[in-house]
């Protein structure tokens, strides 16, 4: 589904503060992958998602996704078939805007064959169906505008959004990390389940080892712009977070330093 | 005031509506302060003015508003392809526009339309005479209005105001931003030129210098429509753009009949529309004061109980 091949990126190139960020990197997803990545500060987690998002054009390797060459696409254009969410859980609603507003910015633009006068009823409806999947009773608040949520509540919204049409890979980058703990656990639920049941090819980056392990079928470790490790299937399942850990120790020579993960097993 | 005054005075806050719901699209749905409305008001009465003299007055409101959307494609594709901040980018395309509608004007600062048929002497026709002008006016400016709202509720309308609120979630929605823009200035800057053909077919003559200081005009009229509408739905803000229009002549017309001088007019609106911007800053500041000296106050009184 996604592939990268031998990618490489440098920023701030030919100056003193020159950084390599993705160093010959090579990575291949299945369709319906559910990938967790962890790592430490600066390790290029998110700009592996920046790569294959095209928030800047890497300088060597190629990017494949679903058989489609988009190593040179514009952002934008790969914007229709990739889902990405941030930390930020203001990035990615309009605030000024109401739920439903927000819902048919992304929902219309894929049914062309719309009503030139704005929601329908039917589509009204429709929002609120899948509004009511998260449980958190915005079904009922169509016409509040977002700004007025709270910050597990436009994530979970958010989160509707970017997969109300189901994208060919969805990226996570520590979604939940500023929500409070039971938000985001609540989140996280959330996620797993769209996940599931639209069998997503998805990675996400997480702080919280637990979660890494507990969530998807595959685990990746990021050092230096390279994946220093790739568990799935079996060995992944028998893998505790200590062992993780030690694992990290032994393939980078370093602790794993990240101010701040969390080594919760739960 | 008289009863003609007034009906001038609502014939004029018509026209000048348009202004306001141009500047409520490319202020507060893109969120840029587009200076390009000062030269593209002016081409909106030079175009018309020309047509009119011509014979084709209705004409000359379609130039106008195609001349319009010209203007505003300039400015956005200078500010979105070719990288000039948003405000010198207005600035260029109105000083520019300065030349250019002279050209049009062919290089007379004043062009009178004295005795031209125009398209409130048509209405005259089949309306009632006395208030032809005003019935033909609320009858634009509804079919404007509708237009706009329709088109701002539309898939296109909801990128294009989801641009100003968070670009971001427009790039990852698929759309490009800078098209977004584009259409909302175009479209912007259509609605001024067309309030500029409106007024010059209505006062009988064009002039060059009739849309200085038009941006800071139509900030002060859209900004009281929202002061005493509020900024609630999309047809309170649209409604409020025709009420703070309305406010903003009257004040004119109060002030033409006293004794003050109308060419203070232009440094009421600026006053008008610097008070109003700062007005949360101001508030914030006083907020802060009472508080201060609330405190200072019960830290007084502690002492004097101690």
């Amino acid at each position: 589904m996604l592939e990268l091949r031998h990618v490489s990126k440098t920023f701030n190139k030919g100056t003193p503060s020159a950084k390599q960020a993705l160093n010959d990197l090579s990575l291949h997803l299945n369709a319906g992958d559910f990938v967790s990545i962890i790592g430490s500060n600066g390790a290029g987690k998110s700009t592996v998602f920046n790569a294959i998002g095209g928030s800047f054009l890497v300088d060597a390797g190629r990017i494949f996704l679903d058989g489609q060459d988009v190593t040179f696409l514009p952002e934008h254009k790969r914007a229709g078939s990739i889902g990405r969410l941030f930390q930020d859980p203001l990035r990615g609603t309009a605030p000024n805007m109401t739920i439903e507003e927000n819902l048919a910015l992304v929902y219309l633009r894929a049914n062309k064959s719309r009503s030139i006068f704005g929601i329908t009823n039917k589509e009204r409806d429709f929002f609120r169906e899948k509004l009511a999947t998260l449980n958190l009773g915005l079904e009922d608040r169509l016409k509040s505008k977002v700004g007025l949520l709270s910050g597990g509540q436009r994530q979970a919204l958010t989160l509707l959004m970017a997969t109300m049409i189901t994208p060919k890979v969805l990226l996570l980058d520590e979604h939940t990390a500023a929500l409070d703990p039971a938000t985001a656990d609540k989140v996280l639920e959330l996620t797993r389940r769209i996940v599931a049941d639209g069998h997503i090819t998805t990675m996400m980056i997480t702080h919280n080892i637990g979660s890494a392990l507990a969530l998807g079928n595959r685990t990746i470790m990021m050092n230096e712009g390279q994946i220093i490790l790739d568990v799935s299937g079996e060995e992944r399942a028998r893998l505790t977070v200590p062992e993780l850990l030690e694992l990290f120790r032994e393939k980078s020579h370093t602790a794993l330093d990240d101010d701040r993960i969390l080594l919760r097993a739960d | 005031m008289t009863l003609t005054l007034f009906q001038g005075t609502m014939e004029q806050a018509l026209i000048y509506s348009l202004v306001a719901v141009g500047l409520f699209i490319s202020f507060r749905i893109l969120n840029i302060a587009d200076l390009t409305v000062d030269g593209g008001f002016t081409l909106g009465c030079a175009t018309s003015a020309v047509a009119t003299l011509a014979g084709h007055p209705f004409l000359g409101l379609l130039l106008a508003l195609f001349a319009g959307a010209l203007a505003g494609l300039v400015t956005a594709v200078l500010q979105t392809k070719l990288k000039v901040q948003p405000i010198l980018a207005g600035i260029i395309t109105m000083t520019a526009l300065y030349s250019i509608n002279l050209m049009i004007m062919q290089n007379r600062a004043n062009l009178p339309l004295l005795k031209c048929d125009t398209i409130y002497t048509w209405a005259a026709g089949w309306l009632p005479a006395n208030l032809c002008k005003l019935l033909l006016l609320a009858l634009i400016v509804a079919l404007v209005l509708l237009g706009v709202f329709i088109f701002l509720r539309s898939g296109l309308g909801l990128s294009v105001r989801a641009t100003g609120d968070n670009p971001d979630l427009v790039r990852s929605s698929s759309i490009n931003p800078s098209h977004t823009i584009t259409i909302g200035l175009c479209v912007a800057n259509a609605l001024v030129a067309l309030s500029g053909a409106l007024l010059a077919q209505y006062q009988l003559f064009s002039e060059i210098t009739t849309g200085t200081g038009m941006v800071v005009i139509g900030l002060a009229s859209l900004i009281m429509g929202e002061a005493i509408v509020g900024r609630g739905g999309l047809i309170r803000c649209l409604l409020g753009t025709l009420v703070g229009s309305a406010v903003y002549r009257l004040i004119i017309a109060i002030a033409i009949t006293s004794s003050l001088q109308p060419s203070n007019l232009k440094l009421i609106s600026a006053i008008i529309v610097a008070v109003s911007i700062s007005w949360p800053a101001i508030r914030e500041k006083l907020a802060v004061h009472k508080l201060k000296k609330a405190a200072m106050q019960a830290a007084r009184e502690e002492d004097s109980h101690a």
